[in-house]
């Protein structure tokens, strides 16, 4: 899973069918140490998480399907907890 | 599957169901002689694993053969503390 | 997910069989703010994209499931159209945009609004605008009879 942060909302009609009734959200994955990541990433929601919210996300395509209340559908990422805090050894980056 | 160390804990309480009760640590790769490699994963602990601990670790949906991990949203899990490495 | 534009399209008549009539199209990923990131690739296409189309696309096994009950070997699936994206470039918790009223119900309503691509007025001022120019045409709901 990765820790990253919720910086925008997408507006898709068309769209496979499995993705109506959920936000899509545009997330940043960030490193330990709060910066960004790679590139934003697109993910369903599981949570109602919003804008600005540290989360928790799944990259794997049963959890992310599952999460969401389907199956065998095409969804590989999706939000699945908000992150309350971390505890990290000193040093760490 | 990956060598990793334990740096430290993700704490979210308002998460997937699924996923009560179990810790989910966050793992940096570690090169085979024990050197911080970039990046880190969010991993769910199934072997009871603490920080500074040196465990290995499983990826994709192979991760949910992990113990208990079955049906879960785990993408990956540590499966493994690691005593020592051999290199020849 | 991923974030891309459909920069081109790909035929190829020697492939296997189960990839007979899937359309394959060229995508350049892109960061949220339009700008080119990493390698173009190719996708096989479940909406009917046309060039320019800001989409997204599923990776992995899961990119399989968008064309059952083809099983076709693709690793990567356009599976959505993206009309706008609303980005905020302050992220302190409280401030949620109002939000995009119910968009997709919106978007239910009338295929595709023109005021889906400009950002709700209620959002907080240092939202961005929603970055994408409309489209030239009308869209039909599925191309895939244009197979390559």
């Amino acid at each position: 899973m990765l820790i990253a942060r919720v910086i925008g909302e997408l507006v898709a009609t068309y769209k496979h069918p499995s993705h109506e009734g959920r936000k899509i959200l545009m997330v940043q994955p960030l490193n330990l140490d709060g910066t960004d990541r790679g590139v934003a990433l697109v993910a369903l929601d599981a949570v109602d998480a919003g804008v600005g919210d540290k989360v928790l996300v799944v990259t794997e395509g049963f959890g992310a399907n599952t999460s969401v209340g389907r199956f065998l559908q095409p969804i590989d990422m999706a939000v699945i907890g908000f992150i309350d805090h971390i505890e990290l050894l000193p040093g760490v980056s | 599957m990956i060598l990793a160390r334990v740096v430290g804990t993700v704490v979210a309480t308002r998460k997937d169901p699924r996923l009560e009760g179990f810790k989910l640590l966050i793992v940096k790769p570690v090169s085979p002689d024990g050197k911080d490699e970039s990046g880190y994963v969010v991993a769910v602990d199934t072997v009871s694993a603490g920080i500074r601990d040196r465990v290995i670790t499983v990826s994709g949906s192979s991760a949910r053969m992990a113990d208990g991990c079955k049906d879960r949203p785990v993408d990956t899990a540590i499966i493994g503390i690691v005593d020592e490495v051999h290199l020849d | 997910m991923y974030f891309g534009r459909v920069v081109g399209s790909v035929w190829a008549t020697i492939k296997n069989p189960n990839m007979e009539g899937l359309r394959m199209l060229v995508i350049q990923p892109l960061t949220p703010e339009l700008a080119n990131t990493g390698k173009p690739l190719i996708c096989t296409d479940y909406t009917g994209a046309g060039p320019g189309d800001l989409i997204y696309w599923v990776r992995g096994r899961e990119a399989s499931y968008a064309l059952l009950p083809k099983e076709p070997a693709t690793d990567t699936t356009v599976v959505a159209i993206v009309d706008s994206v609303h980005l905020k470039s302050s992220v302190a918790p409280e401030s949620r945009p109002a939000a995009a009223p119910e968009p997709r119900a919106a978007a239910a309503a009338e295929p595709r609004p023109a005021a889906a691509l400009e950002p709700p007025p209620a959002a907080a001022p240092e939202s961005r605008p929603a970055a994408v120019p409309p489209p030239a045409k009308g869209r039909k709901p599925s191309r895939k009879a244009n197979s390559c």
